[in-house]
Formats: structure tokens, sequence, C-alpha cells
């Protein structure tokens, strides 16, 4: 017994130089915010950060779910939608009203809102996890979505509901005008609503999330309802994608159909899961990537969706742990000193890896601006190189290119796997792999 | 004195079938207490019942006196009884420490707590250390579960069931699989984590069970055929003859 | 109104067959292989397509026969090449996977055919009333889209009760865990059921191609009322699927047959109120919130029976 009244207190003390990095990190984190609407300042890129930041906050919400909790949801923009909605039609109504009110507390009302709904249809819900949550998800966000069409008064219909943000009571001589107002508005919500989800993994409520994930069953066994777990899990998810709907509606001045759709949920999963689910910050990454995506793709391509579905597969099959994961993976190898074992595979790789993908591009190019009609529309540019996507030479090309590419790239794959085999014994030798 | 569990009359049927039949079984407190059997006997559902995985058709389970039957799991656990599972049921993503901490959170009362940080709890901090100590996987602390090697994962599976501190513990076959070194590791671990409370046991080590028990309940076909010490058991003549007899040859 | 229950009457059974023969495959595949595969309206639509270009190309006898057999190859594809690889990394996974590939078989198509409905006609040789009820035309083609999808049903049955396939799936969806236990050959057999699974969708969707909407969305406005009906019937029961199929069917058909509103039962409310949630709900008229119902029922069915009508499974 001595020993542990010895041990206990060193085993458990965070030692200060993680406490240092941690705090550090947020700071960067916050600097950041603050600092890059400065160095990239033209009005796009201001609009896409503050996209970005909308986006991260709705990623890490359906984490909540997904990665904490392991409920796989269909229908989490449901939450968002409300949230917008409960945001305009309170700015309109203290517009109206001339109630004090300023605009950045907006998003918390917002936020009562996605809760609130949660609240209401949580407890059904959660009843069950796994394949029948997923599909219940999936039926309400259907309902949510087509009732909205029916009550008019409230969700305004096909057009949706307009506001505007400037007619609120302003605050530091702030109107919120100018995007970088918004902007700001948005980076303070994303930097509170992020450290307070952090915080929420770090609580016992959190850790029995992790459990509830991980052996519903068992955790019946040491005292907990795993159903209230879920329920309490969905409520916070509901909450912060409400903030997050808030937000939406304050940046666009209008909240829609559109807000708590089908579409929006499966961006939102795909956000979540291609960043990476298993760490905090993957939500971040993913919502970072696909909302730039998003933004980027559109103008180079008209199918631009049909990548993030392929992306997506790509993931799901080869990187479950999304971006995040990959990245993550080789923190052990650089503890041990053996990552320069397999960046040489990797560069190796690299190039019939490339080969292969600018062959899918143009072919899924080709057939996009084949069965196009348009007839001017016929040249794709593909790194610089323009093909013609009626001439048999572009298909030759891009047959050779996946062919080619699958079969030199498999070779390059096994030596990738074989480099990490041995690096990884290695760093299991060392102690930093277990 | 009222018996920690005492199972009266319980039937269990699953269609038609009756797995369980009229079964009677008092366990005192502060005994350790063997449940043996051929398989297929009723061993597993005998707990499954007891700990409330799944209902009795008929009949009545009582707890420290209180009625437990048709209670969930988690009240069941609540009110003090705590159960192992024959597959190894851990939290497989989450490492050692958190495994062991999760089991503590209920019964230090932070319940569903969302307002603290789980890191700065003094108390937990403390009772999970001393399970780690006790189960011998200090030094594993911060490896995920699932990447443990079989004979740990069975030492983490008894340091969760004992974690939240219940006085009734029942562990479900806690040596299957083990080598002879390792079951002697565990009976010595189960031996002294269970000083002072009451252990129910299921075990297919004979050597285990006649060393461990206070009382032995023999259940063949879903019903107790005889109750009693070791030195009863091992001389009654229905046991011999029902279960022994075929595993001793 | 009599002509009014029995056209409807026969729309929703012929929408609840068309229905069953999804959910069907649906629940067999999900309860041998533990997968609902989100991509299953999307094989559907497939077919529709496929029958449309094929019935261009080949004429619609032909292509009726041949869209089904594609997709079954397509469904087979995903599972050996797909679910097969997904498996390990577990259920949440998979169902991911055919989530990404509904999204993917919804851009493909609407990148081949286009985002606006295609011109698929029902064939001449069918394009005749088959008999008139009071006023109405009922067409020899929907006729013919009952007579399929009962002979279906009918050989399913018969399927599933001689054959040995049809045994072992019998023993899925009694003893879902058994499965492991069919031997060396569990992923042959997977892949059988998935591709007869998808071909089914297929054929569901080359038959109700000419009578609905050919369009890339087709998939999308499906699969959610493909999912409340397992939900319903109580996932993994094949006499669940067949009964809430009919229900939902029916329910809807008769939903949008008709056009009654609280305001045309009890007159309009008072002018004075203006626009609210009440004058929404007040106006609505049933045909309107037919899109609604089965989420609705999928609602209640939660609430009173969790498990669904006839479901026995937890999880």
């Amino acid at each position: 017994m001595t020993s542990t009244m010895t041990s206990a207190p060193d085993i458990a003390a965070t030692p200060s130089g993680q406490a240092l990095r941690f705090y550090g990190l947020w700071a960067i984190a916050a600097i950041a915010l603050v600092v890059l609407p400065l160095v990239f300042s033209s009005g796009g890129s201001l609009t896409s950060f503050s996209l970005i930041g909308i986006a991260i906050i709705f990623a890490l919400s359906y984490n909540i779910l997904l990665g904490e909790t392991g409920l796989l949801s269909f229908g989490h923009a449901v939450h968002y939608g409300l949230g917008g909605f409960a945001a305009v039609h309170l700015m309109n109504a203290v517009a109206a009203r001339g109630w004090p009110i300023p605009l950045p507390l907006i998003p918390l009302v917002g936020g009562i809102g996605g809760l609130a709904f949660a609240l209401l249809i949580g407890w059904v819900m959660t009843r069950r996890a796994g394949t029948v949550f997923a599909m219940i998800s999936l039926g309400i966000g259907e309902l949510v979505a087509s009732s909205s069409l029916i009550l008019r008064s409230v969700f305004g219909g096909e057009s949706g509901i307009t506001t505007d943000r400037t007619a609120l009571p302003h605050i530091f001589g702030w109107s919120f005008g100018p995007q970088i107002q918004v902007y700001y508005l948005i980076a303070f919500w994303v930097f509170v609503a992020a450290m307070a989800m952090y915080a929420l993994t770090r609580t016992p409520l959190g850790r029995i999330c992790n459990a509830v994930r991980d052996n519903p069953g068992r955790v019946e066994f040491i005292g907990y309802d795993p159903h209230v777990v879920r329920y309490l899990a969905y409520c916070f998810a509901g909450f912060f994608a409400g903030i997050a709907g808030g937000l939406a509606a304050v940046n666009f001045e209008i909240a829609n159909s559109a807000y708590l759709g089908a579409v929006q949920s499966g961006l939102v999963l795909f956000a979540t899961f291609i960043g990476g689910t298993a760490y905090f910050f993957g939500p971040i990454l993913g919502a970072i990537l696909v909302t730039y995506l998003q933004l980027g793709l559109t103008n180079v391509t008209s199918v631009w969706q049909l990548y993030f579905g392929i992306i997506f597969i790509a993931i799901v099959m080869f990187a479950p742990g999304g971006i995040a994961g990959l990245l993550m993976m080789h923190r052990p190898l650089i503890r041990a000193g053996t990552l320069t074992m397999v960046i040489p595979s990797y560069l190796v790789a690299a190039l019939p890896t490339l080969a292969l993908a600018c062959g899918v591009i143009l072919s899924i190019e080709t057939v996009a601006r084949y069965t196009a009609s348009e007839g001017d529309g016929n040249i794709i540019n593909l790194l610089g190189i323009p093909f013609n996507a009626t001439a048999p030479a572009t298909w030759v090309t891009a047959a050779i290119l996946i062919v080619g590419g699958f079969i030199v790239g498999r070779i390059t794959w096994r030596r990738i796997a074989d480099a990490w085999d041995r690096a990884g014994s290695i760093a299991r030798d060392r102690g930093y792999l277990a | 004195m009222t018996p920690a569990i005492e199972v009266r009359a319980v039937e269990k049927r699953f269609g038609n079938v009756s797995i369980i039949h009229d079964l009677n079984l008092s366990v005192a407190k502060g005994e350790r207490h063997a449940i043996i059997g051929p398989n297929g006997a009723g061993k597993s559902t005998t707990f499954n019942l007891i700990s409330g995985y799944i209902r009795p058709s008929s009949g009545e389970i009582r707890l420290n006196g209180d009625v437990i039957s048709g209670l969930r799991p988690f009240e069941i656990n609540r009110r003090g009884l705590s159960r192992s599972f024959q597959v190894t049921n851990v939290f497989a993503r989450m490492t050692v420490w958190e495994n062991v901490r999760c089991a503590v959170l209920w019964a230090t009362g932070y319940r569903y707590g969302f307002w603290k940080n789980v890191d700065e709890l003094p108390e937990v901090r403390r009772r999970t250390a001393e399970i780690l100590e006790d189960i011998h996987l200090s030094h594993r602390r911060d490896v995920p579960a699932g990447l443990l090697t079989y004979a740990e994962q069975r030492e983490l599976e008894i340091g969760i069931t004992i974690a939240g501190g219940a006085n009734v513990i029942m562990l479900d076959e806690p040596t299957a699989g083990m080598s002879h070194a390792e079951t002697e590791r565990a009976v010595a671990l189960i031996r002294r984590l269970t000083e002072g409370r009451t252990l129910v046991i299921v075990e297919h080590d004979m050597s285990v069970v006649f060393g461990l028990a206070d009382r032995i309940s023999v259940l063949v076909y879903g019903r107790i055929i005889a109750s009693g010490t070791p030195e009863e058991i091992r001389g009654n003549p229905k046991v011999k003859e029902a279960y022994l007899g075929e595993e001793a040859h | 109104m009599l002509e009014l229950i029995v056209i409807s009457t026969l729309n929703g059974v012929l929408f609840g067959m068309l229905l069953f023969l999804l959910s069907s495959g649906l629940t067999v595949i999900f309860s041998m292989m533990g997968v609902l595969n989100f991509a299953h309206a999307s094989f559907y639509m497939l077919g529709a397509f496929f029958g449309y270009q094929l019935t261009k190309w080949i004429g619609f006898w032909p292509a009726l026969v041949l869209a089904p057999l594609l997709v079954g190859a397509v469904g087979m594809a995903v599972e050996r090449y797909g679910l097969r690889n997904t498996h390990k990394h577990g259920h949440v996974a998979e169902l991911l996977l055919t989530f990404g590939l509904a999204f993917a078989i919804e851009e493909i198509v609407s990148m081949i055919w286009g985002k606006s409905p295609v011109d698929y006609r029902v064939p001449t040789a069918l394009d005749f009333p088959a008999f008139t009820v009071f006023s109405t035309n009922y067409p020899a083609y929907k006729i013919f889209m009952l007579t399929v999808s009962v002979a279906i049903f009918v050989a399913l049955l018969i399927a599933l009760k001689r054959t040995r396939i049809g045994l072992i799936v019998q023993a899925a969806l009694t003893h879902p865990n058994m499965v492991g236990h069919l031997g060396h050959n569990v992923g042959r057999v997977f892949m059988l059921v998935f591709g007869v699974g998808s071909a089914l969708a297929g054929l569901a969707g080359v038959i109700a191609g000419p009578a609905l909407v050919t369009q890339s969305d087709m998939a999308a406005l499906l699969g959610p009322i493909l999912f409340v009906v397992i939900v319903f019937g109580g996932l993994g029961s094949l006499p669940g699927a067949f009964i809430a199929s009919l229900f939902i069917g029916l329910v809807q058909t008769f939903a949008v047959a008709l056009n009654g509103s609280l305001a045309s039962a009890f007159g309009p409310l008072d002018s004075s109120v203006g626009p609210s949630v009440l004058s929404d709900i007040w106006n609505v008229t049933i045909a309107q919130i037919a899109p609604v119902l089965p989420y609705v029922l999928l609602v209640l069915i939660l609430i009173v029976r969790p498990m669904g009508l006839l479901g026995t499974r937890e999880t």
C-alpha cells in the first residue's frame, strides 16, 4: 500500500511542460484568428474565413456525436438550421421592438434554438444507438426539412426569412455592416465554442461518452445509463450546432430551409470524417479543407460534388482515421526517430499515385464535358495542359494514366507498407508504439 | 443476517425453452461462493439474471434484502453489485487509465458531470492509481486497452469490476484461457481484492474453485443440485455423478 | 368517392409492392451482413436510368432483363471490392461507405444524364387503358407493374423456402450471429445476396421509371422513405418490411389523393388572426403533408414501439 501512496501523486500530476504547451496552442490559435484578416485582407478571403469558422464549430459539434459518443447522425443540420431560424427571428424581433440585445449575443440564441429541439426529440432518438439511430436521425431530418416548407410563417417557405444585422443595437461602435467585423464576431465564437467543446471532452461526461462509444453494454455495469449519456451528448451537439447556425444567420442575414436539409447534414458528416474523428483537431482540419474545396472547386469544375464523394469514399476505405489519423500515425515514428525510413517510400509512391489521380480526374472531366451539350466547354485544363474532351488522344491518355498509375502504384504502396513495418517495429522496440 | 444475494424460485424461459428452472441460491455477506457445473448448465445465464442483463421470467432476486429482479443493470450496479464478463469486455480505444477511471466515476459521485475537469478530481485520481497498482498495470497506463495482451485484458476486466467499490463482486470465469502461472497470479489478485467483500465466481478450473471458495453450488441443467462447503461438495455422490465424475477421470 | 378509394387502393398497393421490392433486399442484406445499405435506393435509380438507356438502344423488353442484371453486377462489385475491405473497420464505416456511394452515384447519374427528368416512356405495347373505373382509365402499364412485383414476391417466397441459399438467408434472419459459421464460402454467399438485392432494386427502378419520374434526385427522394419502412416494420424482419411497405404505400397514396384541410372541414379561420403557425396548419391540405407522413409515422412508432412493428432486435 505504501508504494501506491507515493506513486499516486506523480502518476497523476500533469507535467508542467505539457500544460504550457497546451495553453500555448490555444494562445497561438487566438493570435492566428486575430492576425489572419490582417494578412489576407481581401473581401474574398474574409468571406472564406467566416464560412470556415462557422464550418469549424458545426463540425466540432458533430464530432461530439460521431467521434466522442459513436453516434452516426444523418440529420445534424436540423439543429444548425433551427439555430439559424431562432437567431433570425430574434434579430427581427430585436430590431422591431428595440430590445437592448447586441448582435454578438445572437449566436447564443441560435444555440438555445438548437438545444431546445435536441431536448425535445433527443430522448426518443437516442433510445437506440448504431444503425437504428442513424436511420432515425435521417428520418427526423427529413421530417423537419419537409415540415419547414409547410409552416411558412415560421420558416418563410422556399425563400426563407431575411434579416438585417446592422439594425440591432451597436456595441463598441461596431455596426457589423463590414465583413471584417462579422469575421471577428465569428472568430470570437469559434474560439469560445471550440474551448468549451474541448473542455467538454475533459469532463466526467465526456469520458463516459467515450466509454459508451467503445462499449455501451459494459457502461451499464459501471453504473451508467447509456441512454442518458447519449441524450446528454445529443443535447450538447445540438446546442453547439445551433451556435454555428446562428452565426450563419448573422453572416448571410437569411435563414432558409436549405440550412436544415440533407445536403447540409451530409456536408458536416463529410467534413468531420475526412478531417478525422479520433482527435479533437480532426474536424477542424476537415472543416477547413471541405469549405475551401467547396469554394475553390466550384469555379474549376461542374462536378465538384463528385470529387467530394470520391475523396470521402477513399478516406472511408483506406484511412478511416481521416487526415488527423494519418498525421498522428507518424507521431511515434517521429519520437523514435524512424520517420526518415518511410519518407523515401512516400516520395516514390507519390508519382504513380498522382498519375492515377490525374487519370481519374481526366476521365471524369471528359465524361462531364462530353455529356454536357454546350459546345464550347470541351477543353479540360489539367496541370496547365489543355486536353480536348472529344479527342480520342485524351481518352487514351486517361486510360494509360489510370492503368499505368494503378499497376506501378500498387508496387510502391507495398513498399510503403514494408517501410512502415520496419520503422514501426523499431519504434515499438524503443517503446514509442504500443 | 440478510444474505448478500438471495435468489428465490427464479425461472428463465426463452420462448418455450426453460433454461433456468426453480433456481434457489443464497450467498452470505463476506462469503466467497463458487458456481460450478458442466457446459450449458446455465451458469452465465444465472450471472446475467442476477446482474440484470436479462430479466427472470418469474421468481425474485434480492441484493442485501432489496428486490433487484426487474431492475436495469446500472440500477443494480449502483446498489453495490458489480460483475465481470467471460469474454473480455473493456473499452478498447481508451487507455488503461481511462478504463479504470470511468469505472470509478459513478461511485465517487461525479455521475454525468460536465462542469468539472476529470483530470483534477483528487479522489478519482487516487482511486484509479490504487486500482492500477492493485492489478499490476501501472506501467501500461497509457496503452489503449485494445492493445493489451490477453492476460492483461483479463486483469483490467477485474480492475474495472472492482473499481466502483461494490460490496458484491461477481466474476465470470476470470482465469479462462490463462496459463498456469497467470492463473496463480490472478487467483492471488482475486483473493486480495475481494477481501471483506462478497464474491460469486463461475469457474471451470477446479483447483481455483477449491482453493478459493468458502462455499460451492453445483448447477446442472438450470437447477442447483447441491450447495455446501468444498468438503461437502467433494463428498456428494450426486455431484460426482453429474459433474465431477465426467471431469475427473 | 368510391372511385377515389378504388383507384387509390390500387395505386397504394402498387407503390407498396415497389417499396417491398426494395425493402426486402435491404432487410435481407442487413440481416446477413449487418450492413444497412444506404446506396440501395441508388441501385433503384441506376435501374431506372439503365432501363431508359437500354430501352433507347435495344427496346424495353430486353432492357427489362438486362438492366437489373447490370445493376446486380454493380452491386456485387460494391460488395466484393468495397464492403469486404471496409468490414474490418466496423458497421459504421460500412454504412459510411454506402453513404458515400449513394452520394457519388447521384453525382455520376446527373453528370451523365443531367439533372432534369429523362424521357423514359411506357412501352407502346402496354400504353393503353386496362379498364375504366367510373370515369377514370386505369393504365395497363400499372397492371403490368403490379403483376411483375407480385410475381417477384412469389418467386422470392419460393426461393426462400426451397433453395439452399434461401435456407441460409432464413437462418440468418432468425439467428443473425450464426452467419459466421457458414464456412469458407461465406464471402460468395454475401456477394450473391448483395447482388440479388441490388438487382431487385434495379428491377424496381426499370419498371417504376416510366410510371414515375426518372430523374437524378429519385434516389434521394425514395431512400429516406425506404429507411422509414424498414425501421417501421422492425429491422431485420421480412414480414415486418412487407406490412410496413404496403401500409406506407397506402397511407401516402391516399394522402396525396385527398385534398381536404382543416379549413375545408371547419371553415376558414377568422381573418383577423393573420399568418401564423395555426393558420399554416389550418390551411395545409392532406396532399401537401403527404411527404411528411412517413416521418410522422416513424416518430410515432418510436415512441409506442421502438423495435418496430415486428422487430425483435435491440440493435
